[in-house]
């Protein structure tokens, strides 16, 4: 754990401006040359309640949110001032200082609003003493006064980010610009004001003690800072999609406003409907018609999804639907992320069923891998489902711009054009033979659509004959159901030739300890992995994206080369540990789980101390809030 | 050059080209109404222009599901209740498709009956068929939502203890522009009602009477009906909302106490479709959007582009 870096954390009550702050303050970081991960905690509340946002600053790589951090501005919860005694929620206006300490670092910085805050608030939470114990710098400032003097109490965010710059040494350069981009003139003159004014009495009226400074960085290239709903909707957009259907649920709803905001300029349709049903077979209807669509959802949505999913599997119409996992059961917890609707994604929908499913770990695997479930898609008519959660949909990182300059694929994959289906099989009465026997290349038989010449046939979710028809005639259910089955190997061949980078790998390569996971725990595994080499172990890690169909091959290779291995995953009860083993059919008594299912994502020091447990000889618990699940047989 | 050539293709349609050449036969018992829904669209389809290959007929699960396996168009059989969400998805993909959908009364008012709602709210510009014989029929004759008061069936052997829904009545509330009802065994105004119904522009609900000679021997579409436009008794305005709804009621009323009434209930030609409501708000392309998919000079627009608000 370095201080080469800033973790500078924003906190304050729901309402608060917590993420625009935070916005501006991380672009500015950016544009001065730093590499960014942005970490957003928020209730499921729309105003109050205590909320922050994470920014780490470095002049390296960042994969995670780091371990703890080392600047709190905290600006008083304004909407927690609760009129009724003993009211559920309470007064709360020092929870954005009080529930921040545990996690601020050794020789930290705190800078808390004075005008909000209460004196009172501030000794009952022993400030004084404990920041004494972790030698913490303490700057208690009327940011709400000097807010009011020049303009209204709302910008005593900007005033914060005027006494963070002045105590990090930095210029203001990079933030007066942004907020000239992102402010209307009649707000901006007060702000800016406000901003100057913080930053120089800071400067004059405090002796700064502290080592922590802004680090310093270069990026020879141009750089933008993205969510992971960004990169699923850009994703999307480039993949040719232009049709999307949903029904509001967080955290699905970012990418569902992203690509609705964007497409009437694009000529694409976004439909907001009754329920997830319809939205799902919507998109299946687009589909059918002629146009690459999607639609998506979370957990509690997805599940009215099952139905029209099976219904694309069996009629062979593309489409892509993506579900954005928050903690369950049920409802379970709207705001905090989770890994724990993988076997759902995996099995739901009736018989045997089967699908793509692809789980991006990171910002730029998210947009590669949402485009490519459009290919696939259209290609091998089949859905294919993008799975990631809340953390990867709200985490912002920079990435290189050029990553994005590539052209769009809006390409139908297998459908015919008119020409093509003059030479197409039909049957006696005309009709074109859509799920054909002949014509079965990589198990795809070419499609037709709705109002092209020649194309005419029948799409149904019972099992059906080469032009459509509803049959129960055992050789051709036998010859459709292997073929759509099969399917999926023909992808697994693809995918293995042409896409192999789908799975991450790390670390040392010649160890034989190795750690697995999957999704957005990626950049805690990843990070930690790298330091635990520093520290002398050896260990190697992997990352896996391709859920279905299973990169069995890659796997079983990884899986031979260790002696041991710990998979790490956001969920209680080791789902992706679970299909290792059911696809490879072996290695249980190689694989730990280290689990973690309390709402938060995994920071690279339990992931450390995961290996340390497991590798250690005496028997011990680890001290975070994860849960060791031993190898079977153990 | 147009992608999609079989649209608004002019020339002389034969009858037979809506009907399969080769298997399937119906599975639909003797004396079943679905038949006739099945003939007044086939009458209906060349009289108002369309060929097989315009027309895209979209249907949920039971004996209607299979109206498109014996009906010669392009076709999506697709599952219980969800006829209409992808039915409404494909005309606004490819307006210039002529989309039909069609289900069941249990399909289409009770599994169904959200999206029913939402469909004819947004007036989406299909018409939507439903056979309504008063039970669910290929599930083996348990109660549906329009079977009557106190009707005994296997799931409800004590008699119903639910009034019926009445389909008219909700649909117009709901905002469909045109609501009628018609039966089977009355071909002649079937065929006519089908046809207004696929030029009405906006969602279009017929109510079709089909008689299930199986599961619902009692159900009262085999006693005589009248046509509310050509009875004395009845005069309105099919145009004038109130008078309308007036006359929905009485006819839902009387229905299950041996007077059928049918016809043209409710036309509003003024409220513009949801395809237009869309395009005026700017949310829908002029052109079809499926076609721009086989258009080699399109320019698509790429991620790119939008970076500049994350730099």
């Amino acid at each position: 754990m370095s201080d080469d870096e800033l973790i500078w954390r924003i906190a304050g009550g729901s309402g608060d401006g917590i993420d625009s702050t935070s916005q501006n303050f991380a672009k500015a970081l950016m544009r001065s040359g730093l590499d960014i991960f942005t970490h957003r905690h928020y209730p499921s509340r729309i105003r109050g309640g205590h909320t922050y946002v994470e920014i780490r600053a470095a002049d390296h790589e960042v994969q995670s949110r780091g371990d703890g951090y080392n600047f709190l501005l905290s600006l008083g919860d304004s909407f927690a001032r609760n009129p009724q005694e003993e009211a559920f929620y309470g007064n709360e206006e020092i929870k954005p200082l009080s529930e921040n300490l545990d996690e601020l670092r050794e020789g930290g910085i705190i800078v808390y609003d004075e005008g909000l805050i209460s004196e009172e608030d501030v000794e009952a939470i022993n400030l004084e003493e404990r920041a004494e114990e972790n030698n913490w710098h303490v700057f208690p400032i009327d940011l709400r006064s000097l807010a009011k003097e020049h303009g209204r109490e709302v910008m005593r965010n900007t005033a914060g980010v005027g006494v963070t710059a002045a105590l990090l040494d930095m210029e203001l350069e990079h933030i007066e610009n942004l907020m000239s981009d992102a402010m209307s003139d009649d707000i901006l003159e007060a702000n800016l004001e406000i901003l100057h004014e913080a930053y120089e009495m800071t400067i004059e009226e405090y002796d700064f003690e502290h080592d922590l400074r802004a680090p310093e960085g270069t990026h020879e290239t141009e750089q933008a800072l993205l969510s992971g709903s960004n990169a699923i909707a850009y994703g999307a957009i480039d993949g040719g999609c232009r049709f999307i259907s949903g029904y509001p649920m967080t955290p699905w709803t970012d990418v569902f406003t992203i690509l609705s905001q964007n497409f009437p300029d694009m000529g694409g349709i976004s439909e907001q409907v009754e329920d997830e049903i319809a939205a799902a077979a919507l998109a299946v209807g687009a589909s059918h018609a002629g146009v690459k669509a999607m639609s998506g959802s979370s957990g509690g949505g997805f599940a009215l999804m099952s139905e029209p999913l099976g219904l694309a599997e069996m009629t062979e119409t593309p489409l892509v639907l993506v579900e954005s996992m928050r903690a369950g059961p049920s409802t379970g917890m709207p705001t905090k992320p989770e890994q724990g609707d993988l076997e759902f994604v995996l099995y739901t929908s009736q018989g045997d069923s089967s699908r793509v499913v692809f789980a991006p770990g990171t910002i730029e695997e998210a947009y590669e891998q949402t485009r490519l479930a459009f290919d696939i898609a259209w290609e091998y008519q089949i859905p294919t489902i993008i799975i990631y959660d809340q953390k990867l949909s709200g985490e912002n990182t920079n990435v290189d711009v050029e990553f994005f300059d590539r052209e769009p694929e809006p390409g139908l994959g297998t459908t015919l054009t008119e020409e093509e289906l003059l030479e197409a099989a039909h049957d006696a009465s005309g009709k074109f033979e859509r799920f054909g026997y002949d014509d079965n290349e990589k198990n795809v038989s070419k499609r037709s659509l709705p109002g092209q010449k020649g194309g005419r046939y029948l799409a149904t979710g019972n099992e059906h004959s080469p032009v459509g028809h509803i049959s129960e005639d055992p050789d051709n259910r036998v010859y459709q159901m292997t073929r759509r089955i099969e399917k999926l190997d023909s992808i697994r061949e693809e995918l293995d030739e042409e896409h192999p980078s789908n799975q991450t790998y790390y670390g040392d390569e010649t160890a034989d300890y190795g750690i697995i996971t999957w999704g957005s725990s990626h950049g805690a595994v990843a990070e930690a992995v790298e330091r635990l080499n520093d520290d002398g172990h050896s260990v190697k890690g992997i990352t896996v994206s391709d859920m279905m169909p299973f990169p069995e091959k890659e796997m079983t290779e990884f899986l031979e080369s260790v002696d041991e291995a710990m998979v790490v995953e956001m969920n209680a009860t080791a789902q992706f540990r679970g299909l290792i083993q059911k696809e490879l059919g072996r290695f249980g008594e190689k694989l730990t789980s280290l689990l973690k299912y309390n709402g938060n994502p995994f920071e690279p020091a339990e992931v450390v101390e995961g290996y340390e447990v497991n590798v250690a000889e005496e028997e011990r618990e680890p001290t975070a809030q994860v849960r060791i699940e031993p190898a079977a047989g153990d | 050059m147009s992608a999609f050539n079989a649209i608004g293709e002019e020339r002389e349609i034969d009858r037979d080209e809506f009907t399969p050449g080769v298997e399937p036969q119906p599975t639909w018992c003797p004396g079943c109404g679905d038949f006739g829904v099945l003939k007044s669209l086939k009458q209906a389809l060349p009289e108002v222009g369309k060929t097989p290959e315009e027309v895209l007929t979209v249907t949920g699960i039971g004996c209607s599901g299979k109206l498109n396996s014996y009906l010669d168009t392009y076709g999506f059989h697709t599952i219980h209740g969800r006829s209409l969400p992808v039915a409404r998805a494909a005309k606004l993909a490819n307006p210039e498709l002529e989309v039909i959908a069609a289900g069941g009364d249990g399909d289409g008012y009770g599994i169904g009956g959200n999206h029913w709602i939402h469909t004819a709210r947004e007036n989406h510009d299909i018409t939507y068929i439903v056979f309504n014989n008063e039970i669910f029929g290929l599930t083996k004759g348990q109660t549906s939502p329009t079977s009557p008061k106190g009707h005994k069936s296997k799931t409800q052997p004590s008699g119903s203890a639910k009034m019926p829904l009445r389909p008219l009545s909700m649909s117009l509330n709901a905002g469909a522009s045109y609501v009628a009802r018609t039966a089977a065994v009355n071909p002649n105004q079937a065929k006519e009602i089908i046809k207004e119904a696929i030029e009405h522009d906006g969602f279009a609900h017929v109510d079709f009477l089909t008689q299930c000679p199986t599961w619902n021997k009692d159900a009262r579409q085999y006693v005589p009906y009248i046509d509310v436009q050509e009875s004395d008794d009845y005069d309105f305005d099919v145009t004038d909302r109130r008078e309308a709804a007036e006359m929905m009621h009485e006819t839902e009323d009387v229905l299950n106490e041996g007077t059928v009434l049918t016809g043209r209930y409710y036309v509003d030609e003024d409220r513009p479709s949801y395809t237009e409501e869309k395009k005026a708000v700017g949310e829908l392309p002029d052109e079809p959007l499926a076609e721009r998919y086989f258009d080699d000079d399109a320019e698509w627009e790429r991620s790119y582009d939008l970076l500049d608000r994350h730099k």
